[in-house]
């Protein structure tokens, strides 16, 4: 899990003897082996692709290997607005399921302790919609969300919406999506936080004269900081790169394309290899600072 | 809250008619307590009698079902633990793992607005010794260290009322003894009201100007700690402080100065004024160490309570005293410390001795004990084996 990247267990191990480090090493050669051909090799892979040439009189989708940095300069320029885009939805959905899931783990973790029965159901109940294919549910909000539907013509009917506006289409429709498929995701991290959270110390903190609200900002929050940044992390990072939610065969429109669609348009249709391959290490990129800076500020090596 | 409401001493704390139920139990069954300003006051029980949910009523952690709670003359039943001039010293400690010792004793002062928190909280460390780990994290200290900082942590306030919650129970011997002795340092030095609870009689008894003693969720008997302890009104208080032996029969003799029982044909006396009841059947009790031991019959004395001859049991040497168990027919079994004043003991196993006591030292209990003793268990193995039996008989015939 996300978990063991943060922990700060820096165990220095004493200079160990050369025949137990041979053994150590001989029982990481497969995870090496494995890493080396099925992550490092299609990152080289990847990168040599996003520096490739079309080839001179080539075909569609032909190109040969260069150094043809002006690819990066190419697609930043193209595709600025879905990168921006990207990562604004994905903050959406991480905030908007941050909100919804506190409470909820709060509820299942703490709260409901004293019945095991319910706290045991509740989690199966957030857990239950990965039974179903997220593509399948996706396409169900969709059926639920479009302009026919119960949903929304109850809505018009009551003129809580315009006669002509759509939901399915507009960002408002991908970043529901987004918050509906990574709930879980977030939940789960929060839960295995809370359910250890001491209460102990929250009475402590009341009995230091901190209301219940400055118990909840001064105590509870930091030490369910584990949970809150693995939560965000396992939502904002796949948030960002997700291609299903914002495709007009979902809950998208043409305008609301975000960098994983773009990629697979390259990709698969326009066979442009090049900026494919260079708008994923774009994205690559920009979550490894983004995850970097925000793991540093929010110290949560000290909690784990 | 602001600055001004710091106690410049402690106050008194009344509890009037509390009573608590959780589903299935009640825990507190209609206490009444007045501990005034300023003084050191231990409630002492074994676990389960009410002692620990006392506290945390008094903390607001928990809501009493009825009763009213007074701080310093003023009602504060139904407000909430921040808004309470108290502070407890937990079991648990409960340092906050994500702030440095520092921040931990500055919490209290921070949401109070207190003007320049971290010089009071250096002041408040340096009382318990423990300035120099102020950067430190809590989980980085020591058992009797964490022990220091929760105690620093709730002293830097100046509450009213300091509750302590068992503090020392997971400390070893040693420093228990060292902390207990601070901890009355401590009290002395800022005056505060101290309520303490534990189930060490040892501790409440060396700590605390008055101790009550709680069991099922009521108080037993309250007290300076030697009238407690010379004194006993109850069985439990007699068994639960310290080791007592008692004797149970009809009154024989009733004057206006002294009260006895027959006692397998033996007559033991007790001074009127240290008996609970005169009548009926009655309860005679005399401390292990105010016995003296005989080899040969002492003579009769109207001053004296004579049993006599018993064989002595069992001989246990503990260097500053030795502890004789002497069966005595019809009187049971009989504990007698003896201080060492000659090299090694005095009588041994198969011995036929008499045993004595001043009738002064002796107290008439209001109740009569148990069949088995709830506490006899510190007397020896052959006991605790027989309640076994007697309890494991009573179970089959249910």
């Amino acid at each position: 899990m996300a978990f063991a990247a943060f922990s700060s267990t820096s165990v220095v191990a004493e200079p160990a003897p050369r025949k137990k480090s041979r053994i150590a090493l001989f029982l990481l050669l497969p995870g090496i082996l494995y890493l080396v051909l099925f992550f490092l090799t299609p990152l080289v892979s990847l990168v040599l692709t996003s520096l490739q040439a079309p080839r001179e009189f080539g075909d569609i989708g032909q190109y040969d290997y260069a150094f043809n940095w002006q690819n990066y300069v190419q697609v930043v320029d193209a595709y600025w607005p879905h990168i921006l885009r990207s990562f604004g939805y994905a903050l959406a959905a991480t905030v908007f399921a941050l909100a919804f899931s506190y409470p909820l783990a709060y509820f299942i973790g703490v709260k409901a302790r004293r019945w095991p029965l319910l706290q045991s159901l509740m989690l199966v109940l957030v857990i239950a919609p990965f039974f179903i294919s997220f593509l399948l549910r996706t396409l169900a909000w969709k059926q639920l969300l479009s302009d026919e539907s119960f949903v929304i013509t109850s809505l018009k009917a009551l003129s809580l919406m315009a006669p002509d506006a759509h939901f399915t289409g507009t960002p408002a429709a991908v970043i529901f999506g987004l918050t509906y498929n990574f709930i879980p995701f977030m939940t789960l991290p929060l839960f295995t936080t809370l359910e250890r959270l001491d209460t102990r110390y929250l009475e402590a903190g009341s009995d230091l004269y901190a209301s219940p609200f400055q118990v909840f900002r001064k105590v509870t929050i930091p030490l369910s900081m584990p949970g809150i940044v693995a939560g965000t992390l396992l939502t904002f990072i796949p948030a960002a790169g997700d291609y299903v939610n914002a495709s007009r065969d979902f809950l998208g429109g043409a305008d609301t394309q975000m960098i994983g669609n773009v990629i697979e348009a390259n990709f698969l249709v326009l066979q442009n290899y090049p900026a494919a391959a260079a708008l994923s290490i774009i994205l690559m990129a920009v979550i490894l600072v983004i995850v970097g800076v925000y793991v540093k500020r929010s110290g949560t090596e000290e909690l784990l | 809250m602001a600055a001004s409401q710091f106690a410049d001493s402690g106050a008194d704390l009344t509890l009037v008619g509390i009573q608590k139920r959780f589903p299935g139990f009640t825990a507190i069954e209609d206490l009444n307590l007045e501990i005034p300003a300023g003084s050191f006051f231990a409630l002492l029980g074994p676990s389960g009698c009410g002692k620990t949910t006392t506290l945390r009523l008094v903390a607001g952690l928990e809501e009493p079902t009825a009763g009213r709670i007074l701080i310093g003359g003023k009602d504060v039943t139904s407000t909430k633990p921040h808004q309470r001039p108290v502070n407890t010293v937990f079991q648990s400690y409960a340092l906050f793992p994500h702030m440095t010792i520092l921040e931990n004793v500055a919490f209290g002062l921070r949401r109070r607005k207190v003007s320049d928190p971290v010089n009071r909280a250096h002041e408040a460390l340096r009382l318990v010794e423990l300035d120099h780990l102020a950067a430190r994290k809590p989980q980085q200290l020591s058992g009797g260290q964490q022990q220091r900082v929760a105690l620093a942590r709730a002293i830097v306030n100046r509450p009213a009322l300091l509750l302590l919650d068992e503090p020392l129970g997971a400390l070893d011997l040693k420093l228990r003894r060292q902390m207990q002795l601070e901890l009355k340092t401590i009290q002395e030095e800022v005056g505060l009201t101290f309520l303490h609870v534990t189930h060490d009689q040892e501790e409440a008894m060396t700590m605390a100007d008055t101790v009550a003693v709680m069991n099922k969720g009521q108080i037993e008997q309250m007290g300076a700690p030697e009238a407690l302890y010379e004194l006993p009104h109850t069985a439990f208080v007699a068994n639960f402080l310290g080791q007592s032996n008692l004797f149970t029969g009809e009154v024989v003799e009733s004057t206006s100065a002294v009260v006895a029982v027959d006692v397998a044909g033996i007559r033991v006396a007790v001074p009127v004024a240290r008996a609970q009841r005169h009548a009926g059947a009655v309860t005679v009790g005399v401390r292990p160490e105010k016995l003296a031991i005989h080899r040969d019959a002492p003579p009769a004395d109207s001053g004296t309570n004579v049993l006599g001859p018993g064989r002595v049991i069992d001989v246990s040497f503990s260097g500053v005293s030795t502890q004789y168990l002497v069966a005595i027919p019809g009187a049971g079994t009989i504990v007698v410390f003896s201080q060492n004043r000659e090299f090694g003991p005095i009588s041994h196993v198969g011995d036929d001795v008499w045993i004595s006591w001043n009738v002064e030292h002796s107290f008439g209990l209001a109740d009569v004990p148990d069949e088995v003793q709830r506490f006899a268990g510190d007397t020896d193995t052959k006991s605790i084996a027989a309640q076994r039996r007697e309890a494991l008989i009573a179970e089959l015939e249910d």
